[in-house]
C-alpha cells in the first residue's frame, strides 16, 4: 500500500522534466500513467470475500508514530474514487489546459493532492493521517492559486487554506486527546478501547474537535463559505478535488471514527443537525447562483450534507445509504463538472444568464448534462443511480431514534421535512442548470466565442461518467455485495446487508420522492415569482462578511501590536531584548533560588590587582562620559591593555599576548577610522532615556556579576579540564595546553574560527573597494 | 579575589551596555568591545583564579590553572577583533554614505 502513495510523489519530481517537452506531448500523457496504475492495482481487491489488510513500517517508533495503513472497506471506497476519478480527470485535464500554461506546477500539485489523499484513507496512525491532511489543505491551496494573477484566485485559495487548516489543527487537537486517553496512535486500536473512549470525561472536547475538522474539510455549515470561491481553481480540479475526493475527507473522518461516536447521543444531534441544515442551506443557495461552477459549488455543499445527515443518523440503511451516495454523488458530480468546463471552455462563459440554447450546439455535452442532473436530482427513473440513493436516505430518516436527548427527539421528528425541503430545492437547480443551460433561445450575440461541441478527447471522460451512472442505475447490485457491503461494514462495524431495489411498493420513500418531484416541478416553473424570498433570506446575512471581518481584524491588530515595538529603532530593539534577558533571569533566579555566595574557596587579593581593576573600571565608566572621541579610543585601550595585565596576572601567557596585539590593532584601526567619523557628541537624549537606559544598564552588570558569584561557588560537576592536561602530551605532542587544545583538541573550531576571520577581511575588502568605484565614478 | 573580578566584569557590562544604547555609532563600537572584555573576564573567571601554575608542562609541576577557558577566550580574543573591524568600516561607509552617524536616522525607509 506505501508504494502507492509514494508513486505519485516519486512521479512529480520527473514532472518538470517532462514539462520541458510540453510542446511536443502534452504532460498530461505521463501524468495518466500514475492514478491509472493505482486504480487497476486497488481494483482486485473488489469481491465478495475482501478482508481488511495491514502493513506497517517503522518511522518515529520513540513517538509511536509509524507508517502503518490499513485497507478495509471504507479506505477501498476512496482510494478507487481517488484513482478512478483522478484518471478522468488527469485525462479530461490534457484537453481542458492548453500547452502554454504551466503544465508542470499543475501537475506536480495534482499528484502532490493525489498522494496526500491516498494518504489519508490508508493510514491508520493518527499522526500521519493528520499529516496527509494538511498535505491536502496545502495542495489543495496550491491548486486553487493556480491562476495566481487573478485576485479571486488568490482570495479563494487563502480562505479554503485559512478554514481547512483551522480546522485541520483542532482534529490534531482532538486526536491528541485520543492518544493521551488511549495510549495508542493507531486508529483500529482506539475502536477497540472504544468504552475507555466513551467514558471520558474529555469526550466532548474530543468531539468538538475532531468534528470541527470534519465540518470545516466537507464545506458544512456556516464554514462552507471556502468552496463557492475555491471554484476559481481549473475546472478539472473542481471536480476532482472539490467535488469527488478533498472534501469527502470530513467525511470519511466521521465515517471512521463511527463506531466510537456513534455510541454516544450528542453525535446524531450535532453530526446529522448540521448535515440536514447544511443540505438545505445549499440547495437553497444554489439556486441563487449566476454562475454554473457556483451552482455545483453549493450543488457540493449541500450533497455533502446530505452524506454527513446519513452518517449521524448512523442506522444500517443510513450508513449503506451513504457509502452508496458518497459512490453516486462522485459520478453525477464529476460529470457535471466536467460539462460546465466544457460549456466555459467552449463558449467563453460560465454565466447561465448569457447561456441558453445550447442543445443543438452541444448535442453530446447536453445528453450527458441531463443525464447527470436527473441523477443528481433523484428522478425516479430506473436507470439513474442517484434516484436509489435517495429513496434510501428518504428510508434512513424515516427510522425513529431511541435517543433520550430531547434535541435528539424533536430533529427525529423534522429530519423528513427537512429531507424533502432540500431536495425539493435540489429537484430546482437540477433543472434550472441544464434547462438553463442547453434549452431556451440561445443567445449566440452574448458569447464571446462561437460555441460548438467540444473535441471527443474532452468528452471521454464526462461519457465514463454517466456510463457509470446508468450502469449502476440499471444493474445496483453490480456493486452491493461485492463492494459497498464492506464499505458499510467497516464504517459500522458490523455486517449489513441490503437489498438494492427499484421498486419497493407504495412505500413512504416513494411518496416522498412524489412529493418533491411535483413540487420542486412546480417551483422550477415558478421560480420568477418567488426569487424575492432571498431578499428576506439570506438578505444581508453573509458569512462571508463574517469572515472577511475577522481577517481584516486580525491582520489590522497583529500589524498594530507589531508596529508598536517593531518601530525601526534599532536601540529600542536592544532595549527590549536586554529588558528580557534581564527579566526572565532574574525570575528565575528568585524562583529556583539559585543564587548563592561561597567564600571558603577564593585566590587571595593582591593589591596589583586591585590597582589593575580601579583602573579599568574607572576607564570603563569614562568612556560614558568621554566627549572627545581621541579620548574615548585611548581609554578603551586603557581597558584592553588592563584586562592583558589580568591575563598575565592570572597565568594566561597566550591570552596575554594575544590581548595585547590585538588591542594595539584595534587601537591603530579606530584611530584610522575615528578621522572621517564625526566627533562624539553631548546626547540630545532626555533625562528619561539616559535613566532607562541606564538603569537597564546597571540591571544587566548586576545581573552578570550575580551569575558569576553563583556559578563560581556553586560545582555541580567535575571539571572536564584534567582531561585535557593530562592527555595533552600523550594527544597533541605539545606542552602547551592552551595551544594543544586549540590546534589539536578542538581543531575544527579553530578552522572556523579563521573562517571567520577570513568572511570579516572579505568583506572589509568590500567596503574599502566599493567606496573606490563611488569616488572613481 | 574571584568576588572583585566578578564586579569588575559587571562593570564592565553595564558601561558596554549603556554605550551600545546610545545614538552614535562610535559609541556603540566602544560598547561592544567593553561587552567583549566583560564577556573574557567573566569567562576566566569561571575558571576559578591563580590555581596552579601556567598551563605550560613542566616536569616537576602538577597543579596548572585551568586551561579550559584560556583555550576559550583566545578563540573570542580573535573573533571579537574581527567583529569590531567589520563594524568600525562599516560604520565609516555607513557615516560616509548617509552623512550621518545617528541611529535614529538610520533607519531605512518604509519602501524597502
Amino acid at each position: 500500500m506505501l508504494f502507492t502513495i509514494i508513486i505519485p510523489l516519486l512521479f512529480a519530481i520527473f514532472v518538470p522534466a517532462f514539462a520541458k517537452w510540453k510542446d511536443k506531448i502534452h504532460t498530461g500523457y505521463f501524468v495518466l500513467l500514475v492514478p491509472l496504475s493505482i486504480f487497476i492495482y486497488y481494483l482486485q481487491f473488489i469481491g465478495e470475500d475482501f478482508q481488511p489488510i495491514s502493513a506497517s513500517y517503522s518511522w518515529i517508533p520513540s513517538l509511536m508514530i509509524s507508517l502503518s495503513f490499513y485497507l478495509d472497506g471504507l479506505s477501498l471506497l476512496f482510494v478507487l474514487l481517488i484513482s478512478g476519478i483522478g484518471t478522468l480527470v488527469t485525462f479530461y485535464s490534457i484537453y481542458y489546459l492548453h500547452k502554454s500554461e504551466r503544465l508542470g506546477s499543475f501537475y506536480v500539485y495534482l499528484l502532490l493532492f493525489m498522494a496526500a489523499m491516498l494518504g489519508v484513507v490508508l493510514s491508520d496512525n493518527i499522526f500521519v493521517l493528520y499529516t496527509f491532511w494538511e498535505l491536502t489543505s496545502i495542495s489543495s491551496f496550491l491548486l486553487i492559486g493556480y491562476w495566481h494573477h487573478r485576485a479571486a484566485s488568490r482570495y479563494g485559495a487563502l480562505k479554503s487554506m485559512m478554514i481547512t487548516v483551522f480546522g485541520g489543527l483542532s482534529m490534531l487537537g482532538g486526536l491528541i486527546l485520543l492518544n493521551v486517553i488511549t495510549g495508542t496512535t493507531s486508529i483500529q486500536a482506539m475502536i477497540q478501547q472504544k468504552d475507555i473512549i466513551l467514558e471520558s470525561p474529555y469526550l466532548p472536547i474530543i468531539m468538538t474537535f475532531i468534528f470541527l475538522g470534519a465540518f470545516t474539510k466537507s464545506a458544512q455549515f456556516p464554514f462552507h463559505i471556502w468552496l463557492p470561491d475555491a471554484m476559481e481553481a481549473p475546472t478539472p480540479v473542481s471536480a476532482y478535488l472539490h467535488s469527488a475526493t478533498m472534501v469527502k475527507a470530513g467525511i470519511f473522518l466521521i465515517a471512521r471514527f463511527l463506531p466510537i461516536f456513534v455510541l454516544n447521543e450528542w453525535f446524531f444531534v450535532v453530526v446529522s443537525g448540521i448535515g440536514i441544515l447544511t443540505l438545505c442551506w445549499g440547495s437553497f443557495m444554489a439556486v441563487r447562483q449566476t454562475d454554473l461552477k457556483g451552482i455545483l459549488a453549493f450543488s457540493t455543499i449541500s450533497q455533502l450534507g446530505l452524506i454527513m445527515s446519513l452518517l449521524g443518523i448512523g442506522t444500517k440503511t443510513a450508513i449503506f445509504a451513504a457509502a452508496f451516495h458518497t459512490l453516486n454523488h462522485a459520478t453525477f458530480k464529476g460529470s457535471l463538472f466536467m460539462i460546465a468546463g466544457i460549456v466555459d471552455h467552449e463558449t467563453g462563459t460560465r454565466d447561465i444568464r448569457k447561456l441558453g440554447g445550447l442543445m443543438t450546439l452541444l448535442p453530446i455535452s447536453a445528453t450527458l448534462a441531463f443525464f447527470g442532473a436527473f441523477s443528481m436530482a433523484g428522478m425516479p427513473l430506473p436507470f439513474l443511480n442517484g434516484f436509489y440513493s435517495k429513496e434510501m436516505f428518504f428510508d434512513a430518516t424515516l427510522e425513529l431514534h431511541d435517543n433520550p436527548l430531547v434535541g435528539a427527539q424533536l430533529l427525529g421528528q423534522a429530519i423528513p421535512y427537512l429531507a424533502v425541503i432540500g431536495s425539493i430545492f435540489t429537484f430546482i437547480y437540477s433543472m434550472y442548470l441544464v434547462f438553463g443551460t442547453f434549452t431556451g433561445k440561445a443567445k449566440l450575440d452574448q458569447l464571446p466565442k462561437k460555441p460548438h461541441e467540444a473535441p471527443l478527447g474532452m468528452l471521454v471522460s464526462p461519457i465514463l461518467l454517466v456510463i457509470a451512472v446508468i450502469v449502476i442505475g440499471l444493474f445496483p447490485n453490480l456493486v452491493n455485495q461485492s463492494f459497498l457491503a464492506h464499505t458499510a461494514e467497516a464504517i459500522s462495524g458490523y455486517q449489513i446487508e441490503k437489498n438494492i431495489v427499484f421498486w419497493q411498493g407504495f412505500i413512504p420513500p416513494l411518496f416522498m420522492s412524489i412529493t418533491v418531484v411535483v413540487l420542486g416541478a412546480l417551483l422550477y416553473v415558478t421560480r420568477k415569482k418567488w426569487s424575492k424570498v432571498y431578499t428576506v433570506i439570506p438578505g444581508n446575512l453573509s458569512f462571508n462578511r463574517v469572515y472577511d471581518k475577522i481577517i481584516v481584524g486580525v491582520e489590522t491588530y497583529s500589524s498594530k501590536i507589531t508596529n508598536s515595538y517593531m518601530n525601526g529603532s534599532l536601540r529600542r530593539y536592544i532595549a527590549l531584548i536586554m529588558t528580557m534577558i534581564v527579566v526572565t533571569t532574574f525570575v528565575t533566579i528568585f524562583a529556583t533560588g539559585g543564587f548563592q555566595i561561597k567564600t571558603d574557596d577564593l585566590a587571595e587579593v593582591s593589591y596589583a590587582e586591585i590597582f589593575v581593576a580601579v583602573t579599568m573600571a574607572l576607564a570603563a565608566i569614562g568612556t560614558v562620559f568621554a566627549r572627545n572621541k581621541i579620548a574615548a579610543i585611548l581609554i578603551l585601550g586603557v581597558v584592553g591593555y588592563g584586562l592583558s595585565l589580568l591575563f598575565v596576572i592570572y597565568r594566561a601567557p597566550d591570552l596575554a599576548l594575544t590581548q595585547l596585539v590585538v588591542e594595539t590593532i584595534t587601537v591603530a584601526l579606530f584611530l584610522l577610522c575615528f578621522y572621517h567619523l564625526p566627533n562624539l557628541r553631548k546626547t540630545d537624549d532626555t533625562i528619561g532615556i539616559k535613566l532607562t537606559n541606564g538603569i537597564i544598564a546597571t540591571s544587566f552588570g548586576t545581573m552578570m556579576t550575580l551569575v558569576a558569584i553563583s556559578a563560581h561557588s556553586s560545582k555541580w560537576f567535575p571539571t572536564i579540564s584534567d582531561y585535557y592536561v593530562e592527555t595533552s602530551y600523550k594527544l597533541g605532542g605539545g606542552d602547551n595546553i592552551v595551544n594543544i587544545i586549540l590546534v589539536d583538541m578542538r581543531g575544527l573550531d579553530t578552522l572556523f574560527e579563521i573562517t571567520v576571520l577570513g568572511i570579516a577581511a572579505l568583506a572589509i575588502y568590500g567596503m574599502v573597494k566599493l567606496r573606490g568605484e563611488k569616488e572613481g565614478e | 579575589m574571584e568576588i572583585i573580578m566578578s564586579i569588575l566584569s559587571g562593570i564592565l557590562f553595564t558601561t558596554g551596555i549603556y554605550n551600545l544604547l546610545q545614538k552614535q555609532l562610535l559609541r556603540i563600537i566602544i560598547g561592544t568591545a567593553l561587552i567583549s572584555h566583560g564577556a573574557h573576564l567573566f569567562i576566566l573567571t569561571m575558571g576559578k583564579l591563580k590555581r596552579g601554575a601556567p598551563p605550560i608542562l613542566e616536569y616537576d609541576i602538577s597543579q596548572y590553572t585551568d586551561p579550559l577557558p584560556q583555550a576559550l577566550i583566545l578563540t573570542s580574543i580573535v573573533i571579537s577583533f574581527g567583529v569590531t573591524s567589520l563594524l568600525l568600516v562599516l560604520a565609516y561607509r555607513v557615516s560616509k554614505r548617509n552623512e550621518t552617524d545617528n541611529m535614529d536616522l538610520l533607519r531605512g525607509n518604509e519602501n524597502e
